[in-house]
């Protein structure tokens, strides 16, 4: 059963101060879908990495939020859009440590080991689309 | 410009961070807190994220910076206060935070670094 969407929410990634605004939209939204602390910790973090992410390598993008249904559970989606340079090796990139930019190389794995759910896309020279998921269990 | 207040107790530099930094704000501080290390002569700074419900990638390496650069300079640094969802985050986010001792609170925290002193 494929899962239902509610509207998008769209956030733009083109300042550090829009990636502050990703955290508290995320905090806010995984506070109304009764997620605990430590799943919204988790999941705020992973977004941050994400947003910077979009922000550092993508040359600014988007965030999108929405809401999931499937079979009795409820999730937060996030997605992180840019059509930046894309990631020529995506196994590399998602090494520990690894990092183009100087940064600790934990942003794209850690989001990773963080979320429930992790999807890639990337198309180097048009961009990348980063996708995470929590899902809250009844 | 926003900025981070520090403030001196002896040679101990304490921080206190309350807002959701933005990655510039986090950078301007790590630079101020290693100019004051300078030009206080600090022997120690204590950095306190209490009120940090997100510490990510970005602020660990400014965190670890920070230690590593007090440590060139002959300063200690501590860090208290971590909230227990952020300690279980970091570790599965992989991040250790080289360089940088920690303690529950403040007081604690002050204990740490002026024991360290000679």
């Amino acid at each position: 059963m494929t899962p239902s969407h509610q509207a998008a929410n769209v956030l733009p990634l083109h300042t550090d101060e829009d990636v502050v605004r990703l955290r508290k939209q995320v905090r806010e939204d995984l506070v109304a879908l009764g997620f605990s602390l430590i799943e919204q910790t988790k999941m705020i973090t992973a977004a941050s990495e994400l947003a910077r992410n979009t922000l550092r390598y993508g040359g600014g993008g988007e965030a999108h939020i929405d809401q999931l249904t499937d079979d009795g559970r409820r999730g937060l989606s996030l997605s992180f859009i840019d059509q930046g340079p894309g990631i020529e090796d995506i196994a590399l990139a998602l090494t520990d440590g690894y990092t183009s930019g100087g940064g600790l190389g934990l942003g794209l794995s850690g989001a990773k080991r963080l979320a429930d759910d992790f999807v890639i896309d990337t198309v180097p020279g048009r961009g990348t689309t980063v996708k995470i998921a929590k899902w809250k269990l009844f | 410009m926003e900025r981070i207040p520090i403030l001196r107790m002896g040679r101990l530099l304490l921080v206190t961070i309350q807002v959701d930094m933005h990655d510039r704000l986090a950078m301007t501080l790590q630079d101020d807190l290693t100019n004051r290390i300078v030009s206080d002569r600090a022997t120690g700074v204590l950095i306190d994220i209490s009120a940090l419900d997100i510490v990510d990638s970005f602020i660990g390496r400014m965190i670890s910076n920070t230690a590593a650069m007090a440590k060139i300079l002959d300063a200690r640094t501590v860090l208290v206060g971590m909230q227990p969802a952020v300690a279980i985050t970091l570790v599965e986010l992989g991040l250790t935070l080289e360089g940088v001792s920690t303690a529950l609170n403040v007081e604690l925290g002050i204990k740490l670094l002026q024991q360290g002193n000679r």
